[in-house]
């Protein structure tokens, strides 16, 4: 199932991210997908080497998720193959019957575990999205031809829909959209006013946007986001509200409770909700519940 | 322009063995060479006895200049078993050739020095990418002043107008996106896909 198809029925698809170990095991990640993702969430978003740090790789993760009946969505960033491993990858995600892409430019190398790598960024994430559509059309970006019916995708992008540079954003966006992008999904969002904002000048683009929501975990995480994560801002009555019940927030129940309002606040505005629990995927169940959708 | 920078004194002292040789280039005005740290080196090295000359000379890349400045020291680099050269690795290269027979060494590593003569170093640079794209960033080079050297417009990473792979550095899409805006030129930046050529052959 195309993740676009939902979004063209009037559907409001609900997606989930997570990220592989770093290892080759992934028994716990697959019981806490089953358990707390699989009847609630259209599809499960799996991160590509996420922050540049080494893991468990995308494509592979997504086959055991398909073989295991769930709907994947292939995280393909720049960073670390050329073009030819990254059109390479395309049709072998093709081949294991993967439909929903997510394209990246992908954190730079020196921010991760391995930062000695070297950073590849042949392609960015335009011209990624500008590749599988040309591997759609049954070319590669070189102009020779592929073999057979060609593979097709939805292809889904990022927006940074509360950065500082929101205006340097939208540019980007559009370019995207003009290079193919389908759906965009957004960095966190703990503004709803500044994501409203964002979306009277991205409704232009006509694509649908899934707001994007990171749990807040504790006020240390809120705090370590405002300084070193792009395009998020926890503002300070936030912070303080995690601050407030300790245990209660050590519960997790504050930060589900944060996350359902900003869905709450939101839901008008965008066409799905995406959500990044980075290890907190029992709390999702509670947070669609507590949000009403 | 390039910057040598001597290797560690760990990594040199190992290479000095039997009778050494030790060549300087000092001549050319690409290469920033860090004379003085140099001669204190050579200085502890030649303290063993090992170290039988130091040959001191200018664009020793070019092989012709080479085999004319090192005339009248071949008898006593016949006798040497090594040789060490500090120079940028051009030169070391040039040695090792025209020295076919003896173990030919480098005592630096190489990096590149942004900017060029005449301009000032390190606040502009042109990577020499062979399609120039200022005439669409607003006169900001997106090869050199973006970390990623993305052509296409900014990455998510970028906060409070800095890079996300350094603080200090101003993010040069955002560089990029302020000028145009001044310019009132932001249209320039809804070009077709850009994709670099790596395959022209004069590209690095
Ligand atoms: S875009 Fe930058 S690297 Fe390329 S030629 Fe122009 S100044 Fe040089
Ligand atoms: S933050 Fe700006 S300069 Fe740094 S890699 Fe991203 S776009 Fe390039």
């Amino acid at each position: 199932m195309k993740i676009t198809e939902l979004f063209q029925r009037g559907e409001f698809p609900i997606t989930a991210e997570v990220g592989p170990p770093k290892g080759f095991h992934i028994e716990h990640l697959m019981d806490e997908v089953n358990t707390y993702l699989k009847d609630n969430v259209t599809a499960v978003n799996v991160t590509d080497n996420q922050s540049s740090v080494m893991r468990l790789g995308s494509l592979a993760t997504c086959k055991a998720f398909k073989d295991e009946g769930l709907t994947p969505i292939f995280q393909l960033t720049c960073r670390d193959r050329n073009r030819i491993a990254l059109q390479s990858d395309i049709l072998s995600a093709a081949l294991f019957g993967i439909e929903n892409l997510l394209l990246l430019t992908g954190d730079h190398t020196t921010l991760g575990d391995n930062p000695q790598s070297k950073p590849v960024f042949d392609l960015d994430s335009v011209s990624l999205i500008h590749m599988v559509k040309t591997l759609e059309q049954g070319f590669d970006l070189a102009g020779n031809p592929l073999d057979g019916e060609p593979p097709k995708f939805a292809k889904g992008a990022v927006v940074s829909a509360c950065s500082d540079s929101v205006d340097v954003q939208l540019a980007k966006m559009e370019a995207k959209v003009k290079a193919g992008a389908e759906y965009f999904q957004t960095q966190a969002v703990y503004e709803p006013e500044k994501f409203m904002r964002f979306m009277e000048k991205a409704k232009q683009f006509g694509v649908p946007v899934m707001l994007g929501i990171v749990i807040p975990k504790n006020a240390g995480m809120a705090r370590f986001m405002n300084d070193n994560v792009a395009g998020i801002t926890v503002p300070q009555d936030m912070i303080d509200e995690l601050k407030k019940d300790k245990e209660k927030t050590k519960a997790g129940i504050t930060g589900v409770e944060i996350s359902a309002r900003i869905i709450r606040e939101c839901k008008e505005y965008c066409q799905g909700v995406h959500i990044m629990a980075l290890g907190w995927e029992s709390k999702v169940p509670d947070i669609l519940k507590l949000a009403q959708i | 322009m390039l910057i040598t920078q001597l290797k560690s004194k760990d990594a040199i002292a190992p290479l000095v063995k039997g009778k050494t040789i030790i060549i300087n280039c000092h001549g050319c005005k690409e290469v920033y060479f860090p004379e003085h740290e140099a001669i204190e080196m050579q200085n502890e090295l030649s303290s063993n006895g090992n170290v039988s000359a130091v040959i001191t000379r200018d664009y020793i890349c070019n092989p012709d200049n080479l085999s004319l400045q090192l005339k009248k020291y071949l008898d006593k680099i016949k006798e040497a078993d090594t040789v060490l050269v500090f120079s940028c690795g051009v030169g070391v290269q040039t040695v090792a050739k025209y020295l076919e027979d003896i173990e030919v060494y480098s005592a630096c590593d190489t990096y590149p020095l942004p900017g060029f003569q005449g301009v000032t170093p390190l606040e502009f640079d042109c990577g020499q990418c062979g399609e120039c794209y200022l005439n669409y960033t607003g006169g900001v080079c997106p090869i050199t002043a973006c970390s990623k050297s993305l052509i296409n417009g900014q990455c998510g990473g970028s906060k409070n107008g800095k890079c996300e792979v350094d603080k200090d550095m101003d993010c040069g899409w955002e560089r990029i996106y302020i000028k145009l805006e001044k310019l009132k030129k932001l249209d320039t930046l809804k070009y077709p896909t850009k994709i670099r050529n790596y395959g022209n052959p004069y590209v690095e």
